[in-house]
Order: C-alpha cells, then structure tokens, then sequence
C-alpha cells in the first residue's frame, strides 16, 4: 500500500502545484522519485509530529494542500490535540495519512501497533476516515481525498498486500464496493482486512452459504444507503478491521444500527479485543491471537447462522 | 510617527481600508486605549485574563497600529498574525475595534452567548486566521503560513506572539529548531517575557532563563527590546531582513498587568475578575494615560 501511495503522490504533485509532502522522518527512499519530481515540496520534519500538523494547518489556510505521513500511532495518538483544534476545527484541507495501521507493523510491538486511530479520529467533527482495502484502493482514495476541503486520514497497511481488485474500481469516499456477490451473509471489510475477507467469502460460498463481500474503505461517512440494505436483505452481517472492536467500524455501525428499528440482520464484529499483547510476534500471529484470521472467522460465522436457524 | 510615540504610545494608522460589514470607523490604536478596553469589557463581562492582555497591549497596538501590512482582513496577501497567547484575546479585539472591523456593539457581546468574541480567538471572526487556546500550537501555525508565503512567493510575513510560560510546551521547541533549519526568514515571534504563569512566576515554575541565549542557540534572529515601548518594537521589526536569513525572535520584556498599579506582577490577575472599587480604580489609573 505504501509504495502504491508513493507512486501515486508523486503523480499527483505533478498535476497539483500546491500539494506539498511532510513526512515525520519515515520513508526512506520511498520517496526518492517525490523528491526529484518536487524537491521543495518535500520536508522531512523530523521526529516531531506535533509541530509537523500544525504547520500543516498553517499551509492549509493559506492555499496549499498538504500530505502529512507517518506510522500510524505517532500521526494520531501522539499528536491528537494538533489533529483535533488545527485541523478539524479550523476544517482544514490536511490529508493525514497513517502507515503500519493495525497490526501491520506487530513485530515492532504495541508502540508501533494502532488499533485505536480510527476510534479517536473518526469522533472528530469534519474529519474523513478511508482505510482503503488495497493498493488500487490506496490510490482512488488519495485522489479523491484530495479533492476534499476539509481533513482526512487515509489509513494504510504496508506494502506488499494481495491485490484484491483486478483493476482501478471505482471509487467514491463514503460508497463501498461490493468485491463479491452473496445472498446468505454480508462481510463488511474495512482496510487491509480485505484479502481475508475475501477468502472467507470464497470458503463460505463452498460451504453452500452464500456469501456478499464488500470493501467498506471510508468509516466515516459510512455508506448508509448499503448499510441499510444490508441490514434489511441478510441476516447476518458482518464486520472485519485490524482495529478495535470499541469504536472501529463495527463500532460505528452498531451506533447506527442502534438508531434504527425494525433491521432484520444480526451485527457480528470481528476486530482486536480491549488488551494489550506483552509478546514479540508477527503479523500473521498476532492476528491469530485476537481471533482475525480467516479459519477463525469462518468458523464464527458458521455457527452463528446455526445458531439463528436453530432458534 | 515617532512624535506620537513618544508622545503618547500612538501609532497613527497608515492608510487603512475596511470592507468588513457592520463595523465602525477606524480610530488611532494604542497601548492605553486597548488597555481601557480590557478593563471595561473583562469588567462588564466578569472574566479574567487580565494580566496577561495588558501585558501585551503595547505589542498588539504596535503590530495593528501600523506594523503588520494588512489593508483587510480578508486580503490575501495580509501579513498573518497567530496570537498564540490565545488567553489574550480581549486585547486582539480591542485592536481589531479600534481597526474598524468590529462595531462597539458587537465588542459589548464579548464572552456573552451566542457571540464571535469567546475568552480565546475563533477564526470565523475577520481578522483572525487561527484559533488558539491551546499552548504551544502558534508557532508552528506561523511556520506553515511563512511556508506558504514562500512557496507562493509572496512578501507577507508571518507574525506569532507567544506567551513565555508557553515555552514549558515541548512542541514550541520543535516548531523554534524547524522554523531556524529552513531558515523561514519571513517568520517573526515576538516572546511575551513577563516572567508569569497562572499559579506562579516561571523562575519558580520551570526556569527559562536566559531566554534570549535558548532560541540564539537554536539559530534564530534575537533582539531583546522593552515590550512597552512601540518605538523599539517598530523600530526593530522594520529592520528585520525578513526575505534571506533566519527567523527573528523580539525577546520582549514585559510587565504581566502593565497599566495598573495593583495588577502589575500579581499573580492573581492570571484568573481574577475585577470587582467594583478595583474597576473604578483601574479605569481611574488608565484613563490618566495617554
């Protein structure tokens, strides 16, 4: 995701003479060819976050459009008052952008793991949150992110993460795309949870349930023309983040569903559990600590739409 | 101009247009009158931050009365301003009063419901180009407008005035080492040194002495001047080489609660509102000022 987010900024300053690019001392020669194409466009700020986003604002009010990028938690938790009163209250036009979302980052241990951000920025008034489900994802979302005229915060994985569309899809911030057909069960999948998603999508259909899969790339605004379809066509719909289940997307569409009456779906959520994890481990390990892999959530599903048919 | 300083601490206005609806005619700018202002509307409102506006009162009438280039408040190529002290914002409004951009009546809602002028500056009222409140934000607020300036070769500068307790925040650090690294010459901070913070002087807080020497050392442009005397101030702004170099810093000495005997250096003019026989005596002790 990341090299796809690299690619495409530097394309994008290209046709954008106001875009400029900060960076929190990350990303190493991922930049290079930004740097060519717009050598003063390009700061490396340093290991100083705080300063970064507000300076951002700063830009932002008078004409330019920044990119601000760094891992995850030291562009959102660490700097969150910057984000709250320089950027969302002034409603300025800042995409911040988190790298190592999630557990992308788990074998550098918790302080490098985020599965708060899209909690605390999402309550955020005027902010955007897009957690695109892959690289094409990566690039329709900084595009249109863009074009927006407030905040946003585009939550990437790192790189290297399976393709899931065979092409650009389109791509509207706030409307999911649907990956995959189904009529029994609606996975909802935001960010790099997407390829999981997917591969539940493609068990469960083998067993006989069939399966709809949708990329949920922007958490706020929700899509809530799809949600209420969903939640009036299946019985069971589902959640998917590398994220915390307090306040993530599944926690955002239990608040709305939780608005409505009269939904005939079930809300299962799939997301990391309110613990911290005090063991070295990779990705794919630590994801099988809190129950996110696909074996897992299959299984889950499975009996859940037992036990709904059995009532 | 100099006779009406030393005169009266009075900057005559340059030239000045307002296009901003609903407001009043523009008036000559200067320490006492926003002073007298404070007094009145921190009085008719039963606020504090006191101390901390008239500390800066003479800064603010300086940079309003003639210094900062902004023939409106919405030009965009204004010199920009971040009171990052946002806690004075009552002194702002008085200048922006005196400016013509908001009307006696509109300055009498200061602090009431519903009204533009809250105890800390919000951007949707003309004249003000960030909110502040929070400590520790402005500078690196005036280190992206100077960025700006730059990029869009404009010759606007970009004016911050901090408050010296608010250099107890580490992000004022980051935001003095980048702004001196890229050299943002068009960025000018004008440091508050009034030695106070809300529960105490900042020697006993947290030292920041020797000011000066700090922000030398992390390679900005410092000149130490009277904070009370616009002549100075003037005098060393409009000197300032603000296109090649590093960014200037005026270490500005000041008196926290300047213009009345009674508040002068007290740390209880941080939160205290006035009660009558104070107010009567500070409007009597301001309005024998200039």
């Amino acid at each position: 995701m990341r090299n796809a987010f690299a690619s495409e900024l530097t394309t994008i300053a290209g046709q954008n003479k106001d875009v400029v690019l900060l960076s929190g001392d990350i990303g190493n020669k991922l930049f290079d060819k930004f740097k060519e194409a717009a050598p003063k466009r390009f700061f490396n700020c340093g290991v100083a976050e705080a300063n970064m986003i507000s300076a951002a604002a700063g830009m932002a009010m008078c004409g330019l459009r920044p990119v601000a990028y760094t891992i995850t938690p030291f562009i959102t938790s660490r700097c969150y008052e910057q984000i709250k009163i320089d950027l969302c209250y002034h409603n300025v036009p800042v995409v911040v952008v988190g790298v190592g979302a999630g557990l992308s980052y788990a074998s550098l241990g918790a302080t490098h793991q985020s599965c708060e951000d899209i909690a605390i920025l999402r309550v955020l008034p005027h902010m955007t949150v897009i957690c695109p489900g892959d690289a094409h994802e990566v690039r329709s979302a900084l595009r249109e992110a863009l074009k927006i005229d407030g905040p946003v915060y585009i939550r990437l994985g790192k790189k290297g993460e399976p393709l899931v569309h065979p092409c650009q899809p389109e791509f509207k911030v706030g409307r999911g795309i649907v990956v995959k057909e189904g009529s029994d069960v609606c996975i909802l999948s935001t960010g790099n949870m997407l390829p999981t998603a997917v591969e539940c999508g493609e068990e469960l259909t083998r067993r006989q349930i069939s399966t709809r899969v949708v990329s949920l790339h922007t958490v706020k605004p929700l899509d809530e023309q799809l949600l209420a379809e969903a939640f009036s066509s299946y019985s069971l719909v589902v959640t998917l983040e590398e994220h915390s289940l307090a306040g993530g997307l599944g926690g955002s569409i239990a608040e709305w569903q939780s608005d409505r009456i009269g939904l005939k779906a079930r809300l299962l959520r799939f997301g990391t559990a309110d613990a911290y994890l005090h063991e070295s481990g990779n990705q794919k390990y630590v994801r099988q600590h809190f129950g996110l892999t696909s074996d897992s959530i299959v299984a889950r599903i499975a009996e859940t739409l037992s036990e709904q048919a059995g009532r | 101009m100099v006779n009406h300083l030393q005169a009266g601490l009075s900057v005559p206005l340059q030239n000045i247009s307002c296009t901003t609806g609903g407001t009043t005619a523009q008036q000559p700018i200067s320490g006492a009158k926003l002073r007298r202002i404070v007094i009145e509307q921190s009085k008719r409102a039963g606020v504090g931050h006191i101390g901390s506006s008239l500390s800066v009162a003479d800064i603010i009438a300086c940079l309003y009365g003639g210094i900062m280039k902004i023939a409106t408040p919405d030009d965009p190529d204004r010199d920009r301003f971040v009171l990052s002290k946002g806690h004075a914002a009552l002194a702002l409004y008085a200048a922006f009063h005196l400016r013509g951009w908001i009307s006696a009546e509109e300055l009498n809602t200061f602090c009431g419901d519903g009204s533009r002028l809250g105890v800390h500056p919000e951007h949707l009222l003309p004249g003000v180009d960030f909110c502040t409140g929070s400590l520790g934000q402005g500078l690196s607020f005036g280190i992206g407008a100077a960025f700006a300036g730059r990029f869009q070769n404009s010759a606007r500068r970009s004016f911050v005035l901090l408050s010296d307790a608010e250099c107890n925040e580490g992000s004022v650090w980051e935001a003095i080492m980048f702004a001196a690294h890229h050299k943002l010459a068009n960025l000018v901070a004008i440091l508050d040194l009034n030695g106070q913070q809300a529960f105490g002087y900042t020697k006993d807080v947290i030292n920041l002495a020797p000011m000066a020497q700090r922000w030398q050392s992390f390679g900005w442009d410092v000149h130490t001047v009277d904070g009370h005397n616009l002549e100075q101030i003037s005098a060393v702004v409009n000197s300032l080489d603000t296109k090649n170099g590093a960014p200037h810093v005026l270490i500005a000495h000041t008196t926290f609660g300047k213009g009345v005997s009674f508040m002068e250096s007290q740390i209880k003019w941080h939160y205290s509102p006035l009660n009558d026989s104070e107010y009567k005596q500070a409007m009597h002790e301001l309005e024998g000022q200039a």
